[in-house]
């Protein structure tokens, strides 16, 4: 029996030669290349394979790829090898996939390709993924080349395109094999065709990809520069874009002319000259000047020991003589100048919806300001008293939130249930602050503004006893996470929609509240003649506490709003309180819109100065404060003033 | 004699007696020149405190006697110290560098110095060139001029603007506390050219007197302020006792009424407004050598409102009141928050007075505007036996709390 084994196992053996099917033919064609192994030659060996047409041919290359391919030593044959727990491995034949017997490790050859060959064996598998059955494996090999474009997957990619039944796929394989076509496609005619489909394209990766098209390189030629160079345009010398002094450092890098005598050059020179106290017959101690020191190397020149320095009468003749360009890397005209009118398309239109997102923006910051403001508003501008506490109800309204979020873990709970806790919370303090200090203050408004300012400091530092120092966070709920992204250059973030919603809830609230309820009708009433109001059975004490504890709730549920984007501190609301009081003051004080379009205005100037210079918030904020003192002197009350009785005076 | 200068304001030799009597005290005691019995520090503490009470003064006349509520007077204390800063810190980079390149082999060219010296101050930004503010800092003179100029210029561009338009009350406030702010913000920028947030620092080296110890220095920094402060006690009480004074009290207690009286309002602000920020520049230059550093913190808003506080607490409308203010606010300021005073337990509590000394301090700023309007100076009128006239629920004037000595006599 076991003599009978042996025979028929020796059999197969022997019969495998004889059935080897075409991937094994195609790997014994080129057994020398895939033995050796080497970056340089494997080439053949992979296209064999990867243009084989054959249905097994992408598990080689995997094979290959994933270092499981074995070589039996005895016949040269080829096989993928599993390690079976014996240490043994288990071959199997890549045509019929069916098992081929165990062989001991001595008996094998593994294949080791290395990172380079890998590489390659990598993009030539590309073509396979791009078309595989599985759309989760297409995309994903999409992102791949997404991510790492490289010139060889361009020509798979587009085979790839016509047989793609994903629309959403496909789709994108048009515009990755567009961008790819202009960076790498050596045909002219298909990268200009490329680049005309993405005119209006505004994502990032296609201005990545233009951008290397139009690089140039700045040349100087002593001649009209070669007529077949791709220039991008000719530069006149003293202009702002080139300096006579840069010009001719371009004329010295290409070593058309002599460097120009530095005064570090020039010191170099005289200290490694000096002789005897003396160089170039002028006394050392007498070398502190330029003049001096000029004069010494005009003496050693004239002794022969260095070379004359350039004049600049030289330099500046030296610069007319020569012609200075901006010449494209690439050398088609046609293909940059396509390029170059893509470019321009495209950026008009990101100016364009950068001009959008900016708007964007300025009305986000323009509802932060409003929600801190509209508190002060009331306050400050309904019943004219300065509050300097009030960043601090603002403070005071995110950490309620926060501490509302240590009691209910769920985020969405907490924030439903944190908002009118914090305007308890801070409605309570502002009344209670209204009872015991400020309407003893009501007709001394700057003692007013020193008493609040007390009662500030002493709020933050006991904050900060109580919370520490660092910052606290006040997590929003997951639905508000993320931004929405209407496209590669305008996105906002959710938060952001959630407060400019609150600002608009508010101005509703608010105009409802003074416009038809009688609270309204009586703050209105106590505000433009407290006398008059009172004696019509009006009774100021309790308007103004209402209005004021009303004032100070709203900044609470601002705190919770601001809290939720910005880290809750002890100095949260003193950062806010200067900018509150700008809106109010610039929208014109006891007017609700006023209070709008102080914030609207405040919120676009500071995003539109960030604009003009992005790298400095610092500066943005100083030159709007200083337009802000200048807009004062021609609207001294504000964009909406009030008029007649009701401006008090 | 009833009518000299000096017996209408009584203050002023009782003050200057005091003040004398206490430098001379502190020289007595001092390591340098005397005992040894306070330190170092400690003299640059008083030097420091007698800066901060020559600013109060300038805050007195602007709050308490003009009546306009200015949150911007540290910046002109910041501006000052800048200053200043600018030519000690330039020309002791200057000797250190001159040193330096003294063992060169060929002898520096003035170009050379000064790119040391630029690069050596600036290197901290990144920066090695000498932006434009920088053209006098050179000459001591010259910076010296401009330790009153600049916040001269300041204020009167600034006030020029705020008073024409008719900006008052709390607007005008809010308004010089922007000021201070965009100031604060600007310096707060490396490219501002004053180093940004690093400020100017090594301020309490003189140059050309390394021999000279800092116990010595700080005497003569402290004999400077008590002058300083003594000269514009007089200068200040010269200003607000004539026919001056009484205008700008008339301004604070009813502007438009002293507006139909034909005199120019806008003028006499303007005037009070630009002097208190040069006394302030004055305060600022003296200072900051003593603290030996400055950096744009120093001039954020707080600074200024704390100042405002001072001067309530002191007294407003009485120049000796702003100087009691300043003093002592910021003496036991800095006596609680050195962590000197022993921590108050409270059963479960241990009331640590590094912490809670800010809340104390806040709450008396509300007692005093509640309950003693005059300040600690009322603490004098007791004694004096001076009462406010009773007008029967109606105030003096807008600021009830303002009263000058004289003229709230019954």
């Amino acid at each position: 029996m076991r003599q009978l084994l042996i025979l028929f196992s020796a059999v197969i053996l022997l019969a495998l030669p004889a059935q080897a099917g075409p991937v094994q033919d195609i790997l014994q064609d080129h057994s020398a290349l895939i033995t050796k192994s080497s970056r340089k030659t494997i080439q053949p060996a992979i296209d064999a394979l990867a243009n084989s047409n054959l249905p097994q041919a992408q598990i080689v290359l995997q094979t290959w790829q994933g270092k499981d391919m074995w070589l039996r030593i005895e016949d040269g044959l080829f096989f993928r090898g599993n390690t079976l727990p014996s240490k043994a491995i288990q071959l199997i034949d890549f045509d019929s996939g069916e098992a081929a017997g165990e062989a001991d490790k001595k008996a094998l050859k593994q294949l080791k390709p290395n990172s380079g060959v890998r590489a390659l064996i990598g993009t030539a598998l590309v073509q396979f993924q791009l078309i595989d059955p599985d759309p989760a494996r297409r995309a994903e090999a999409l992102a791949a080349i997404e991510r790492a474009p490289d010139a060889s997957t361009l020509l798979p990619l587009r085979a790839s395109i016509e047989g793609e039944t994903d629309l959403g796929l496909k789709a994108r394989k048009i515009r990755t094999e567009r961008l790819q076509t202009i960076s790498f496609d050596p045909d002219e005619a298909a990268r200009i065709a490329a680049l005309d489909a993405i005119k209006g394209d505004l994502g990032v990766d296609v201005r990545a990809a233009l951008n290397p098209v139009l690089t140039t390189k700045r040349m100087v030629f002593a001649g009209d520069p070669p007529a077949d160079m791709n220039i991008a345009r000719r530069l006149k010398p003293g202009a702002d874009e080139l300096t006579d002094k840069q010009a001719y450092d371009l004329i010295v890098a290409a070593n058309l002319g002599a460097p120009r005598l530095t005064p570090d050059a020039l010191r170099t020179a005289m200290v490694n000259n000096a002789a005897d106290g003396m160089v170039g017959g002028v006394p050392v101690a007498e070398l502190n000047t330029q003049a001096a020191r000029e004069r010494a190397y005009a003496g050693l020149v004239t002794a022969g020991v260095v070379a004359a320095a350039v004049t600049d009468a030289e330099a500046a003749k030296a610069v007319r003589a020569h012609r200075f360009v901006d010449v494209y890397d690439e050398p088609s005209q046609a293909v940059t100048d396509a390029a170059s009118a893509t470019l321009d398309a495209i950026e008009t239109k990101v100016a364009l919806n950068q001009a959008l997102d900016l708007g964007l923006d300025a009305l986000s910051l323009g509802s932060i300001y409003f929600l801190a403001a509209i508190g002060l508003a009331i306050t400050f501008g309904v019943m004219g008293v300065i509050n300097m506490a009030h960043g601090e109800f603002i403070m005071m309204g995110a950490y309620t939130g926060y501490v509302v979020q240590q009691i209910i873990p769920n985020y969405t709970v907490s924030i439903i249930v944190a908002i009118p806790m914090a305007f308890v919370v801070t409605f309570a303090a502002g009344v209670a602050m209204e009872r015991l200090v400020i309407r003893w203050l009501y007709s001394r408004p700057l003692e007013t503004l020193l008493a609040t300012f007390g009662i500030s400091i002493a709020l933050q530092q006991i904050a900060k006893n109580i919370f520490g120092t660092q910052a606290r966070p006040l997590t929003s709920p997951g639905w508000l996470d993320g931004a929405w992204v209407l496209n590669d250059v305008v996105s906002i973030s959710y938060i952001r929609i959630a407060i400019f919603v609150l600002a608009l809830i508010f101005l509703g609230f608010f105009l409802f509240l003074m416009k038809k309820t009688r609270l309204g009708l009586e703050t209105r009433a106590v505000t433009q003649n407290p006398r008059m109001a009172a004696s019509m059975g009006i009774n100021p004490d309790r308007v103004n506490m209402l209005t004021f504890g009303l004032g100070s709730g709203i900044a609470g549920i601002a705190g919770v709003a601001i809290g939720l984007y910005a880290k809750v501190t002890s100095e949260l609301g003193a950062d806010y309180i200067v900018q509150s009081f700008m809106t109010v003051v610039v929208g014109g004080v006891g007017n609700i819109w006023g209070t709008l379009l102080g914030a609207g205005m405040i919120g676009g100037l500071q995003k539109g100065i960030e604009w003009l210079n992005p790298s400095n918030t610092l500066a943005a904020q100083t030159y709007m404060i200083i337009f802000i003192i200048v807009f004062i002197q021609f609207r001294p009350r504000g964009i909406i003033a009030l008029k007649g009785r009701a401006a008090g005076d | 004699m009833k009518n000299s200068f000096l017996m209408r304001n009584p203050s002023i030799l009782i003050f200057l007696g005091l003040l004398a009597l206490f430098t001379l005290a502190v020289t007595l005691m001092s390591e340098a020149t005397g005992a040894g019995l306070i330190s170092t520090s400690f003299v640059k503490t008083l030097g420091k405190t007698l800066c901060l009470c020559l600013i109060a003064i300038a805050m007195d006349l602007v709050w308490g006697y003009t009546g306009i509520l200015s949150l911007g007077h540290f910046a002109f204390f910041g501006l000052g110290g800048y200053m200043i800063g600018m030519w000690l810190m330039y020309e002791r980079t200057r000797q250190i560098v001159e040193t330096s390149l003294a063992n060169a082999e060929i002898p520096p060219t003035a170009q050379e110095v000064v790119d040391a010296i630029g690069s050596q101050i600036f290197g901290v930004v990144g920066s090695s060139d000498f932006p434009a503010v920088w053209a006098f800092a050179d000459s001591l003179t010259m910076q010296l001029v401009l330790v009153v100029a600049v916040p001269g210029v300041l204020a009167l561009v600034f006030g020029w603007l705020a008073f024409r338009s008719r900006v008052t009350g709390v607007y005008l406030s809010i308004l010089t506390q922007a000021m201070t702010l965009a100031l604060a913000l600007y310096l707060f920028q490396n490219d501002s050219g004053l180093r940004g947030n690093n400020g100017l620092s090594g301020l309490q080296n003189l140059p050309g007197a390394d021999a000279i110890p800092q116990s010595v220095v700080s005497i003569w920094f402290f004999w400077a302020s008590a002058l300083a402060l003594g000269l514009s006690y007089i200068l200040a009480a010269f200003i607000v006792s004539g026919k001056f004074g009484s205008v700008i009290r008339g301004i604070r207690d009813d502007e438009a009424r002293v507006r139909f009286l034909g005199y120019s309002v806008e003028g006499y602000k303007l005037f009070i407004f630009v002097i208190t920020a040069m006394i302030s520049g004055i305060a600022g230059a003296l200072y900051y050598p003593q603290a030996g550093i400055i950096n744009p913190a120093e001039i954020a808003p707080i600074a200024s409102i704390y100042l405002a506080v001072w001067v309530a607490i002191g007294g407003r409308g009485r120049l000796y009141g702003a100087v009691i203010g300043a003093a002592v606010v910021s003496l036991v300021s800095t006596w609680f928050t050195g962590g000197q005073v022993p921590d108050l337990p409270l059963g479960g509590y241990t009331l640590k007075w590094v912490d809670w000394w800010q809340v104390l301090l806040g709450l008396s700023f509300v007692l005093v505007t509640l309950f003693a309007p005059k300040g600690i100076g009322g603490l004098i009128d007791l004694l004096d036996g001076i009462r406010s006239p009773n007008r029967h629920g109606a105030a003096l004037g807008p600021d009830s709390g303002s009263l000058q000595e004289r003229e709230a006599r019954e």
